[in-house]
């Protein structure tokens, strides 16, 4: 047998899921609504974050009963949320055989300081970022995929896109830059340097980066793609709508056909209802779980 | 549509190839040749019917339209899927399993021997891949991971369990490209 966790098979994963949306879900049944409808994989969670965000208190991983019933109901890929830091729920998911682990500001956080040394997993991680400096450090830690953070469980794309359009300019400003000012950019985005020269490069990030956060209709998914995401994650979104089915459908059909105005209007048509949405401002500041992890 | 396209159009390029993404059925009418990529073959089978793609790929290859496809293109390709009725293709006398070999921490990387692309062996990358169980009639087998097939040619179609996309190495997107050239000499 050949060699298994490496850097090419765990970012090569992400590569494979690219152009597709990821979906949560809390069933069996939900996860075949999701694979039906064309997910590209999904994200296995007790709640969705509007519930999350609703109860309030300490939320944790997923009971392993729960992911293991949706691993057997779905072919496509399985992903689960760890609380930031928290090495040995990942632990857990990696020996429960999740093809993916989200180290995600959506669960409590269980370490202020340190998010997990994603290197020492064969298991790949996916983790949120606010910005191009917070991107490099999570590869840094081991990240073969990134995601913006947005505002999870608000179903308001705001934050998402100001995520989304931060990191982009900051790697385009990177591109310009002559090399000898990458060490100053590198100090003060706080990333290593080697990463911030690669980008300064490649105009992109070395791991594929998806869009989450607040993404509830088709026109948001298609937009976060117009923006520069590689694919979609949506929490809330779907199964907190009306007609999950339908809505799912199209969020998919928006994303392959991001730049297609006549299928966007298509699909975004007779959807029902999407989820009550959040303004931002009415979330109190130590609500918010972009705010979590550095 | 969705998966490793980027990838693969990156290793066109390098191989001094024009390429474009397929998205709607009348954009088959400027390409020589068609790349299925990985991804998910559920998800990309859903979007092929979805837009009137699925069918236009199947005339244009039954009317010799050279076609590759890597992992989830190659389930696509294969006429039957184990334990499956999805969605497919059919254009290859192969049976094919799906996450063969297990779940996302069993997937790997491995020196492959295959013959008619030379001595130096092929680092192949294999994640959630599938394998070919049986290859009929006309399929030639071009390389095996221990006693499992997962690479064959039929006629002007290529199918590869894993990613020749997520390497620096040419060589069999090279060799597609040579099917290509004598299809449309």
């Amino acid at each position: 047998m050949g060699e298994k966790g490496t850097w090419t098979v765990k970012k090569g994963l992400a590569e494979m899921l690219k152009g597709g949306v990821i979906m949560d879900v809390t069933t069996p049944e939900q996860a075949r609504i999701a694979e039906e409808a064309g997910a590209c994989a999904v994200m296995a969670l007790e709640r969705v974050p509007a519930d999350i965000r609703a109860a309030g208190g300490v939320a944790r991983m997923a009971d392993p009963t729960v992911i293991l019933k949706i691993m057997e109901a779905v072919t496509i890929p399985v992903m689960a949320k760890v609380r930031i830091g928290h090495f040995v729920e990942a632990q857990i998911l990696e020996e429960l055989g999740v093809d993916y682990i989200d180290e995600s500001e959506v669960l409590t956080p269980a370490d202020e300081h340190h998010h997990i040394n994603k290197h020492e997993f064969k298991v790949p991680f996916v983790c949120g970022a606010r910005n191009l400096g917070e991107a490099l450090r999570r590869i840094a830690e081991g990240a073969a995929m990134i995601r913006t953070k947005g505002e999870p469980g608000t179903g308001n794309v705001v934050e998402a896109v100001r995520h989304m359009r931060l990191m982009m300019a900051e790697i385009r400003r990177l591109q310009n830059m002559p090399k000898e000012e990458l060490m100053s950019a590198a100090k003060e985005m706080s990333a290593p340097y080697e990463l911030v020269v690669q980008v300064a490069e490649t105009g992109r990030l070395p791991v594929v980066n998806f869009a989450a956060g607040g993404i509830a209709t088709p026109a948001d998914a298609a937009m976060m793609m117009q923006l520069g995401a590689d694919g979609i994650f949506v929490g809330s979104g779907i199964f907190k709508s009306k007609n999950p089915a339908a809505r799912a459908r199209a969020i998919v059909a928006a994303t392959t056909h991001y730049k297609d105005p006549k299928v966007l209007a298509e699909v975004s048509r007779d959807l029902g209802e999407a989820m009550p949405g959040l303004e931002i401002a009415t979330i109190a500041p130590e609500q918010r779980m972009q705010d979590r992890g550095w | 549509m969705q998966g490793a396209f980027r990838e693969h159009q990156q290793a066109l390029t390098g191989c001094g190839v024009e390429s474009v993404q397929i998205r709607r059925p009348e954009q088959l009418a400027d390409v020589d040749g068609l790349i299925i990529p990985g991804g998910e073959s559920t998800a990309i089978a859903k979007l092929m019917i979805n837009y009137d793609l699925f069918e236009r790929v199947k005339e244009l290859g039954e009317k010799g339209m050279p076609i590759f496809g890597t992992c989830a293109g190659m389930i696509l390709l294969a006429r039957e899927i184990e334990g499956s009725d999805q969605p497919r293709l059919g254009l290859m006398e192969i049976k094919v399993r799906r996450n063969a070999y297990g779940r996302q921490v069993d997937s790997f990387e491995e020196d492959l021997e295959i013959p008619v692309l030379g001595k130096e062996p092929f680092r192949a990358v294999f994640i959630r891949a599938p394998q070919i169980l049986e290859a009929k009639n006309n399929v030639e087998v071009l390389a095996r991971q221990g006693e499992k097939i997962v690479l064959a040619q039929e006629g002007n179609f290529l199918a590869a369990a894993f990613h020749p996309e997520l390497t620096d190495d040419l060589r069999l997107h090279k060799y597609f490209l040579e099917i290509v050239k004598k299809s449309i000499a």
